[in-house]
């Protein structure tokens, strides 16, 4: 099969946006690994501080949690990639602070293992239903 | 067949009454013995728990411990080769195995099922009683089918469909063949009316059965001929990609536990009905067929916690598998403390074949044909000659020209066993060897590498177990 290139199919045009781009609000992208039993918790308290949406993807990964073995009759295996939930979700720059604090309050357990936050500068949001960008597409 | 009698002296004729032969050593019976039909509907039933071993039972048990994408390369091996093999089972096997012939294979008087109707009777371990000769037969075919299914295991993952199916073929035909005719072929109980008429009977038994080998429902016939013929495909095809460097671990045991318990209950269709009866030796087989696969269990689990700190399932089910079949060549011979006993040695051997063994033998064994039922045919095969003693609970051997237990001589009878053994192991092995070396010569045993890492699902059958 060939591959399109992917301006290829801008260029046949779908229509312009309904409402142009002119300056966005600042908007930050919080990634955040955290254990997978967490994600309720987590959820509940980003509601709390204004976070109505994000997206979950089930990952594994390692950092400083060890992973274990595992036997099967004689076979040993190590299993060093452990499961977690990654939660992706795009904030208004003022929120940030408060998110990063939901999560960080609603993840932890202290023990080695709870996960990572990462915030990325985020360059655009759209809204596909509407066309809207930036905060109001949030 | 199954049950042997007389240890040391030569008996043993011909199972089917061949026009002529009956004649010459069964002269004038009065009326002619009509099956039982308690006994035909429990054979008729043991058949069926057989069929019910293989396709689910010995399938999904091998498939969970493959990984994901080979899934339904196992399904499909076990299911093909098993109605591959019935097929030629009714075209030549039956008459191969069980018509006289010599001492090593039969004849072709019952090719493609000549001769065979209806109202045609076998013998079974009593005088006078007798059993439809196509349910016999059909009782049969399962064993002969579901034993080279239980090779795949040796080298699963990583060979290519069409050679698994030549192989069987001729491991089927010059491995398994012979090897129910030398165990299991004699003239039946009715032929031993005198010491005289016994010598001639015994002309025509298979080579083991007149060796006096005890073998009740298949411990060499089945388990060491598969496992040898598993530990010598997994040499000759060499080690799967990435083996001992990539996890390899069970995509699924939810299904191997699933298709161990349908083992764990068609076994009993395959041990029980092997009396051929629905009698007292059957009730025998059963308990002992419980007793034992549950100590295995318990041993298998108990010395995997003290040795590996943690009782998997994985270790538990293998343990039942292991119990079964350590049991299989026993169960109507034996007590049920010596079942028990049997099975408590069959988890410890077998939990030994599947971890020191295998890496003593560094073969590629991918889900220890070998190291369960090799080993655990070798010391059931064994030990069926200890514990049959009647001093040990056992049944003895039965004279059927005395029609007593006859003297039990436990040295002169694990010679026999180990005759049996040492038959199996060399027999197979020779084959086997001979079989894959033939296929590797012509077209080739095992797939490309890509096609191995991409798995045989896609590679080889175009389809994907799941869709997640």
């Amino acid at each position: 099969m060939e591959v399109q290139p992917c301006n290829a199919s801008r260029e046949r045009s779908y229509g312009a946006p309904r409402r142009r781009f002119v300056e966005d609000a600042p908007v930050k992208l919080i990634s955040a690994i955290i254990k997978p039993f967490k994600l309720d918790e987590v959820r509940e308290a980003l509601n709390v501080v204004g976070v109505h949406g994000l997206t979950v993807t089930e990952v594994k990964g390692f950092g400083r949690q060890k992973g274990h073995t595992e036997l099967y009759r004689g076979a040993e295996y190590v299993v060093d990639f452990l499961p977690k939930v990654k939660l992706e979700m795009a904030v208004a720059d003022e929120r940030v602070e408060d998110a990063i604090g939901a999560i960080e309050k609603s993840a932890s357990t202290g023990k080695i293992g709870d996960g990572k936050i990462f915030v990325f500068d985020l360059e655009r949001a759209v809204r596909i239903r509407t066309g809207e960008s930036g905060n109001e597409a949030l | 067949m199954k049950r042997l009698l007389i240890s040391a002296s030569p008996l043993l004729g011909m199972l089917f009454a061949v026009p002529g032969f009956a004649e010459d050593a069964a002269p004038a019976a009065a009326a002619a013995p009509v099956p039982n039909k308690g006994d035909t509907a429990w054979l008729i039933t043991a058949t069926m728990m057989v069929v019910m071993m293989a396709a689910p039972g010995l399938g999904l048990f091998y498939g969970g411990m493959v990984r994901a994408k080979n899934m339904l390369s196992v399904l499909m091996q076990t299911l093909v080769v098993f109605c591959l093999l019935g097929v030629l089972w009714a075209v030549y096997g039956y008459s191969l195995a069980f018509t006289d012939g010599n001492a090593f294979i039969g004849g072709f008087d019952k090719l493609f099922m000549k001769g065979v109707t209806p109202e045609s009777v076998v013998a079974t371990f009593s005088k006078g009683v007798v059993l439809p000769e196509y349910i016999f037969a059909a009782f049969e075919l399962t064993f002969a089918a579901i034993t080279p299914a239980l090779i795949i295991g040796g080298f699963a993952e990583r060979i290519k469909f069409s050679a698994v199916l030549i192989f069987m073929v001729i491991w089927f035909t010059f491995s398994y063949i012979p090897m129910a005719h030398m165990v299991w072929y004699w003239a039946g109980p009715d032929a031993y009316t005198s010491a005289e008429a016994a010598e001639k009977a015994g002309e025509v038994a298979g080579f083991l059965f007149g060796k006096g080998a005890l073998d009740f429902a298949g411990g060499t016939v089945v388990h060491i001929n598969a496992g040898v013929a598993a530990l010598i495909g997994a040499f000759m095809i060499g080690p799967r990609l990435g083996y001992r460097r990539e996890s390899m671990a069970p995509h699924s045991l939810t299904m191997t536990m699933v298709g161990a318990s349908l083992l764990f209950v068609g076994w009993f269709g395959f041990n029980v009905g092997s009396s051929l009866e629905a009698g007292a030796t059957a009730g025998l087989a059963f308990f002992n067929t419980l007793v034992a696969t549950c100590a295995a269990t318990v041993a298998w689990t108990v010395i995997e916690a003290v040795l590996k700190g943690k009782p998997s399932m994985l270790g538990a089910v293998s343990g039942a598998i292991a119990g079964l079949v350590v049991i299989t060549p026993a169960c109507g011979l034996v007590g049920p403390m010596g079942a028990i006993v049997m099975g408590l040695l069959g988890g410890v051997v077998c939990y030994w074949g599947v971890n020191g063994l295998k890496r003593m033998l560094g073969v590629d064994d991918t889900l220890d044909v070998f190291g369960v039922h090799g080993v655990g045919g070798i010391l059931g095969a064994l030990l069926t000659g200890v514990f049959a003693a009647p001093e040990l609970g056992g049944t003895g051997v039965y004279d059927y020209v005395a029609n007593a237990v006859a003297p039990y001589d436990m040295s002169a009878q694990l010679i026999a066993q180990a005759w049996g053994v040492g038959t199996a192991v060399v027999w197979s092995g020779v084959v086997s060897y001979l079989g894959f070396k033939l296929i590797d010569m012509t077209i080739g045993l095992r797939v490309s590498e890509d096609e191995e890492r991409e798995g045989l699902d896609h590679a080889a059958h175009g389809e994907s177990a799941y869709h997640l």
